[in-house]
């Protein structure tokens, strides 16, 4: 019986390996969307360094436990002898120190992806290529008209889509109507919540758009709980391949919004 | 019972004199009681009354994630017979808020600090009982009001709390922000306060009775792995709750007395003004997650007390490195105050200061690692024996390393910007919270048993529980990872009406299954548990053949007092098992007296 208990511990890590090469396999939904940025890029490599890492120590612990486990088993060993140590000073030295080593340098070596992510010092020297403000449920996206500078009359307001373009600096500033929310990219691997009364900067550059879904059907998810309509706050990000591309797309929608606002009967 | 003296020779007298003919009605006995041993007890049926209640949210939750907007089973036509029978949106939310509220604040910390804490401690320190009693028993009672907030919260207009169980304003400040947030939010409020006070109250007592009330003999560094995490984690609830406290009561005056502590200037929400403003949404993560993240700490370091405890116990052989053990747990504690802004990373906090907290969230694994290696080597050349406690405790070991470790995927700042608020935080913390602590509270479950009742759960039953819990827990919480890895999110009502998601309905589909049957599987433990009460095998006063205190009481089952006319003297450690003196099987008890219901 006692073989059985660890061969239910030993399915622990077969069954972690079982399902990770299973989800390789399964793609789609069941694994890191296809990238489209360079610090996404970036983001992936730590992911996997860290997997690395970490899958060693997780198989290295297990083989330990489930060997201790077969060796030390107690059937018919009433009576005999254990190791009679209250523990060993040396070995406690070391697996302080080893895993202390590690854990700094992981640490360590964040940094750098981390600073060009998030620090505003290093946010891209570009004027703002739009502003997003989040509100149950709904992104709302304005971008600066021919003039290029935001809040003049000749400004685009879209619901729910961003158009960008290629091998651009994107800059992005990020306020909240109401309720905190987050913008999040997951083909960008971007990530910032928006929260009321404060204004945030994101910045992102896409570089390759080979990847699928197709070029104009990456999403935009809220990441923060902002209410019963939470998971509605489906965006897209709408990714042209020049910036003529996207200066025509801008001047038709600026069109259609004059076009609109006169059969409204509303002047700015 | 007025023995509500803190004075340890006052208790002991009092024991004495009234020991064995002190007649109590069943009120005082039972309901009313002041004697720690009833108290955790209370504590253990309570428990899994909500434990059922917190498992039965997480299904809800479960099957709108395998099912959306299909008829819920059983009870669904009866809650929405207007929607065929079929969640609302604004259910959704309220469920998972419940779901972790419920398990957090009134399953894990109370199982583990309420039912171990007020059982153990008192008889693995050789007191009488604890030094406020009286105190003790307002700590118990204290969860009804607590349980009766957030029941009755589902009934009141808008339903129960739906701004999650972190309640980040204003979601969960402005009553027009969502429907759980008119009047459930307050029920919340209210609630937490009464658990707020309930720890309170005994992590106070605990600090005092183990300061003062410990036997002859029993040195810090004689006292067992269990006491010695109960001990470090009230400390860490006597500092971290005040500002828990603080937070919440700000809370209730934004929503009740039209302060602004967590509002900015000029917001409306729904079309209405939300108050004067002038606040800060981010001050309240900060102060929620100053108590929420050692509040995860809490429910971890006594759980592998526990664990400690239960393997050096069935290994045969002595905890290796204890002293290396207890100053784990100190740090845990000690560092478990400077990493709460690991969970605000992309909260729109200086990225600098994230920096900073990464450092030490992931020099905080470090303890962990050490505990995981000394748990290895208490294995190391023992004489293991598979029993019920046994099993839970190991499991605790091998799920206990997964969560361990996939929280440093997290604390790694740029990984977290693509897996914050993803499943892969719901995989790791249900590793660590369901794999860990719950674990080690079956694990304690099983092992106190027959000190509680004077019987032992019935083991083949027990096994069961266990090779189903274990095996269904893993296909529930492992592939979670997965989804997290392709940015699946939290709180998603309908993450399918995503592209980027879509395809992930089979797999949660196999995940809700094996939740069910995971649910099933914890009729067997209620029914083993309720059953063993009567039918369980009679044992003697040490039926595992442990070293420590509580297995040394004069009764099998300890009366009032515990330790009748002579209180133990303590001798050495908890765990000399094996030891060139100690009996065949290893035991060496830590006391010299021998009472009538222990084989020496």
């Amino acid at each position: 019986m006692n073989k059985f208990w660890i061969f239910l511990f030993a399915l622990v890590p077969l069954g972690v390996l079982g399902i990770y090469f299973w989800a390789h396999a399964q793609g789609g939904a069941l694994w890191f969307p296809a990238g489209i940025s360079e610090m996404g890029e970036d983001i992936d490599r730590l992911f996997w360094i860290i997997l690395g890492l970490t899958g060693t120590i997780f198989f290295g612990v297990e083989a330990l436990f489930l060997w201790f486990l077969f060796k030390y088993d107690g059937k018919g060993r009433d009576g005999q002898a254990v190791k009679y140590t209250h523990g060993n000073h040396r070995l406690e030295t070391l697996w302080t120190v080893i895993p202390a080593g590690i854990l700094v340098f992981l640490a360590v070596f964040q940094f750098k992806t981390w600073k060009e992510i998030k620090f505003r010092s290093n946010a891209p020297d570009v004027p703002l290529h739009a502003r997003v403000t989040g509100g149950q449920f709904e992104w709302r996206f304005r971008y600066p008209g021919a003039d290029g500078r935001l809040d003049t009359p000749d400004d685009l307001e879209a619901v729910n889509v961003l158009h960008v373009w290629k091998d651009r600096d994107i800059k992005l500033q990020l306020e909240s109507r109401d309720v905190v929310h987050s913008f999040f990219i997951p083909a960008v691997r971007i990530k910032q919540d928006l929260v009321p009364g404060m204004k945030q900067l994101m910045w992102f550059k896409v570089t390759h758009t080979d990847g699928q879904p197709a070029p104009d059907l990456h999403e935009i998810a809220c990441a923060e709980l902002c209410g019963w309509g939470h998971y509605k706050m489906k965006g897209r990000l709408v990714v042209h391949e020049t910036e003529a591309d996207y200066r025509a797309w801008l001047t038709q929608a600026l069109a259609k919004q004059n076009a609109d606002q006169a059969d409204l009967g509303i002047v700015e | 019972m007025n023995s509500n003296t803190a004075a340890p020779a006052a208790a002991h007298d009092h024991a004495h004199a009234h020991d064995h003919h002190h007649h109590q009605s069943f009120l005082t006995k039972y309901i009313f009681s002041t004697d720690h041993k009833v108290i955790g007890i209370q504590f253990l049926f309570t428990i899994f009354v909500t434990l059922a209640l917190g498992g039965l949210l997480a299904l809800g939750v479960r099957w709108q994630l395998a099912y959306p907007w299909s008829e819920l089973p059983i009870i669904g036509k009866l809650l929405w017979p207007d929607q065929g029978g079929q969640m609302p949106a604004e259910f959704y939310p309220m469920l998972t808020t419940m779901h972790a509220s419920v398990m957090i604040f009134l399953v894990i910390i109370p199982a583990l600090t309420g039912a171990f804490g007020n059982f153990c401690i008192p008889l693995q320190i050789g007191a009488r009982d604890m030094a406020f009693p009286t105190m003790n028993m307002l700590s118990y009672w204290f969860m009804w009001p607590a349980l009766y907030f957030f029941l009755s919260s589902f009934l009141v207009e808008g339903g129960a709390a739906a701004a999650g169980w972190t309640s980040y304003p204003p979601l969960a400040g402005i009553k027009s922000a969502a429907p759980g947030s008119l009047n459930g939010q307050t029920y919340w409020l209210a609630g937490l306060l009464c658990v707020g006070a309930s720890s309170l109250l005994g992590s106070i007592n605990y600090i005092t009775t183990i300061v003062k009330l410990r036997t002859k003999g029993m040195t810090f560094f004689r006292m067992p792995m269990t006491t010695w995490a109960l001990f470090i984690t009230a400390i860490l609830q006597a500092f971290a709750l005040p500002v828990l406290t603080a937070a919440l009561i700000l809370q209730l005056l934004d929503r009740t007395m039209g302060t602004s502590f967590f509002v900015p200037e000029n917001l409306i929400v729904n079309n209405v003004e939300a108050g004067p403003g002038g606040g800060q949404p981010l001050l309240w993560q900060h102060m929620f997650w100053f108590y929420s993240h050692p509040a995860v700490y809490i429910m971890i370091l006594p759980a592998m007390g526990v664990v400690s405890d239960v393997i050096s116990t069935f290994a045969r052989k002595p905890l290796f490195g204890y002293k290396p053990m207890v100053i784990a747990i100190a740090s845990i504690a000690g560092m478990g105050f400077m990493v709460w802004g690991h969970h605000m990373f992309q909260s729109g906090m200086n990225p600098a200061l994230g920096a900073t907290f990464m450092v030490s969230t992931m020099l905080i694994a470090l303890p962990s690692a050490v505990k995981t290696f000394n748990w290895l080597g208490t294995l190391w050349g023992s004489r293991i024996q598979f029993t019920t406690p046994m099993l839970n405790a190991l499991a605790f070991v091998s799920m206990f390393v997964i969560g361990g470790l996939s929280g440093i995927f997290m604390a790694a700042t740029p990984v977290d910007i693509f897996i914050h608020d993803t499943y892969f935080i719901v995989a790791h913390i249900h590793y660590v919270l369901f794999g860990g602590s719950l674990f080690g509270f079956f694990a304690g479950l099983y092992y106190w048993y027959p000190k509680m009742f004077g019987r032992q759960m019935n083991e083949f039953w027990g096994k069961v529980h266990f090779a189903g819990s274990f095996i269904c827990f893993n296909l529930v919480f492992f592939p979670m990872h997965i989804l997290g890895m392709s940015g699946f999110p939290r709180r998603y009502a309908d993450p399918y009406s995503f592209d980027t998601w879509k395809d992930a309905q089979p797999l949660n589909q196999m995940m809700t299954i094996a939740a069910v049957i995971l649910g099933f599987f914890q009729i067997i433990l209620v029914a083993n548990f309720l059953i063993s009460l009567r039918r369980g095998k009679k044992v003697d006063g040490n039926p595992w053949r442990s070293n420590s205190l509580e297995w040394h009481t004069p009764d099998v089952t300890p009366g009032h007092g515990n330790w009748g006319a002579h209180p133990p003297v303590v001798v050495r450690g908890p765990y000399d098992f094996g030891a060139p003196e100690a009996a065949q099987d290893g035991y060496l008890g830590q006391t010299e007296n021998k009472y009538p219901g222990v084989k020496a």
